[in-house]
């Protein structure tokens, strides 16, 4: 064989579809898509894996003869049939639907307490918190909403409430009553019940604060970073930044529950492609559960569009390296996009079958209409019934959700992220495709770097401790 | 092995054959509610 004019074929199967390879930090990482393996490999087996099929060991020696010597081929060629062998690499492709033991029940709900909003923020997608059609959910509604939930999840134990809006604090009498009334119910009806509470922060009050607490309410702080990027991102209804506020009344709120029980949540813009600065900045600000993450708009200055990914993935890049940095000196904090668990996550039925909404989850409107998801409230044609009446979907909308799953898919069935990722928001495919089966394709990018770095962060992280 | 570390032990091949409980929480990803992808979740009867 003369070098230089060997044509390597692929063997019998698609090798794009068993494995992904990328470089991270100082680190080459070899993932084996339908086993879920993690290793990491040297700068050879690398190489290797450019041309490896599992069954073509001459040819990759031929064609790296130059580079590696026959010993170190063997060396390699060796450990990889060991690792076939042990179905950590090419395992076989997983395609079959997914299947849960029942289908058909609900498990959560998204309750639009308030339609209203006391901050003005510059990306809002809900038309300033009212998604159309400003107004507050009464009592009524909420405890109708939770009545629907107890009925269609079933025999399912586990039930969840998010309170959002708006500024689900805006309407704190629904809010309460509904609680109320969940932990009444929780008894009759054997369920367990896991309330959340997303807010601003702005009418975080003590009275507030000890009611959260006491009720056990989960709570999703949104806090942008930067004063300044907060600030030019939220300001209230006179123009006024909201940052010192909010961060305020969250420090009190975080402490008053023992720094437990919580998400402080910060969004990027265009206008902060340098957001390693913001993550640094909140928890800097006194606070260590975060999750900063993308916006997402269409045809707004704020948005990304493809120009922007390679700023993004550099930013990614330094994002982890500050996140490392900060875990080694022993000052570490959580990053939620960081924190996957390569070992024990959840199984491939959950993998595939995708978010939920629209057939397990549904967002509630201020009037107890029911939608796919909080997104689509006051999204024309979406609305799915009431909990009043129950589901009325004479088009099969639910079922279409239900089998959108990422099989039926077909960017998401030749994706490497595709057991990560389970197939992207619904919403956003619907926002920027007019498809809920056809993903945002920024989204995606933007996800597969940050798993390539949460990856490589759980990789560091237990080859050192 | 000399060229290459396994770093975990993964369940992904087993747990196509018993099928999902469906305990687990739904998975919104919409970045204002914190994307929950999948990766991100553990499994309930793990977490017993
Ligand atoms: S990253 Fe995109 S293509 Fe890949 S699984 Fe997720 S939604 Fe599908």
């Amino acid at each position: 064989m003369v070098a230089g004019i060997f044509f390597w074929t692929k063997g019998l199967i698609d090798i794009d579809r068993r494995i992904h390879k990328f470089r991270q930090g100082d680190a080459h990482i070899l993932l084996d898509i339908n086993s879920g393996a993690v290793h990491l490999v040297d700068q050879m087996i690398f190489d290797v894996m450019d041309l490896f099929d599992g069954s073509n060991d001459d040819d990759v020696r031929a064609e790296l003869a130059e580079r590696y010597s026959p010993a170190e081929l063997d060396e390699a060629l060796s450990e990889l049939h060991e690792l076939i062998d042990a179905q950590l690499l090419f395992a076989p492709e997983i395609d079959v639907p997914p299947t849960f033991k029942q289908s058909g029940i609900v498990k959560s709900l998204c309750l639009m307490v308030a339609q209203d909003c006391n901050l003005r923020c510059k990306y809002c997608f809900g038309d300033g918190g009212s998604y159309g059609a400003r107004g507050l959910m009464s009592a009524e509604v909420g405890r109708a909403a939770v009545d629907f939930l107890i009925k269609k999840s079933i025999n399912r134990r586990h039930c969840e409430i998010d309170f959002f809006g708006g500024e689900p604090l805006i309407n704190m009498k629904t809010v309460k009553a509904v609680t109320q009334y969940v932990r009444a119910r929780e008894i009759d009806s054997n369920k367990i019940f896991k309330l959340t509470l997303t807010t601003n922060g702005m009418l975080l009050n003590d009275g507030a604060i000890d009611w959260l607490n006491d009720n056990n309410i989960s709570v999703v702080l949104s806090l942008d970073g930067r004063k300044e990027i907060h600030d030019a991102m939220r300001p209230d209804s006179t123009g006024r930044g909201s940052y010192d506020r909010a961060r305020a009344n969250f420090k009190r709120l975080v402490d008053s529950r023992g720094g437990s029980n919580y998400y402080l949540r910060g969004t990027y813009t265009r206008r902060n492609l340098d957001f390693t600065n913001d993550v640094l900045s909140l928890h800097d600000a006194g606070f260590d559960v975060l999750s900063v993450e993308p916006v997402v708009l269409k045809d707004s200055p704020l948005g990304f569009t493809s120009e922007d990914l390679p700023r993004i993935r550099d930013e990614y890049d330094r994002l982890t390296e500050a996140y490392l940095e900060r875990r080694r000196a022993g000052r570490g904090f959580f990053f939620f996009h960081f924190n996957v668990d390569l070992s024990n996550g959840p199984c491939v039925a959950k993998r595939l079958s995708g978010c939920g909404a629209g057939h397990e989850y549904f967002a509630v409107d201020v009037n107890g209409d029911l939608y796919p998801c909080h997104q689509f409230v006051g999204r024309e044609g979406y609305r799915l019934g009431s909990v009043f009446g129950g589901v009325d979907d004479p088009r099969g909308l639910q079922d279409y959700f239900r089998r959108s799953h990422v099989l039926n898919k077909p960017k998401c069935r030749e994706c490497w992220a595709r057991f990560y990722c389970s197939g992207g928001c619904h919403a956003n495919a619907d926002l920027f495709n007019g498809d809920i089966r056809q993903p945002y394709e920024v989204g995606c990018e933007i996800q597969k770097k940050r798993l390539e770095c949460a990856i490589y962060v759980q990789a560091v992280v237990g080859r050192v401790d | 092995m000399k060229h290459i570390q396994t770093i975990n032990k993964p369940t992904l091949q087993s747990s196509m054959k018993s099928g999902g409980c469906g305990e687990c929480q739904a998975s919104c990803q919409s970045a204002c509610k914190t994307s929950c992808t999948v990766g991100n979740q553990v499994c309930e009867r793990q977490s017993k």
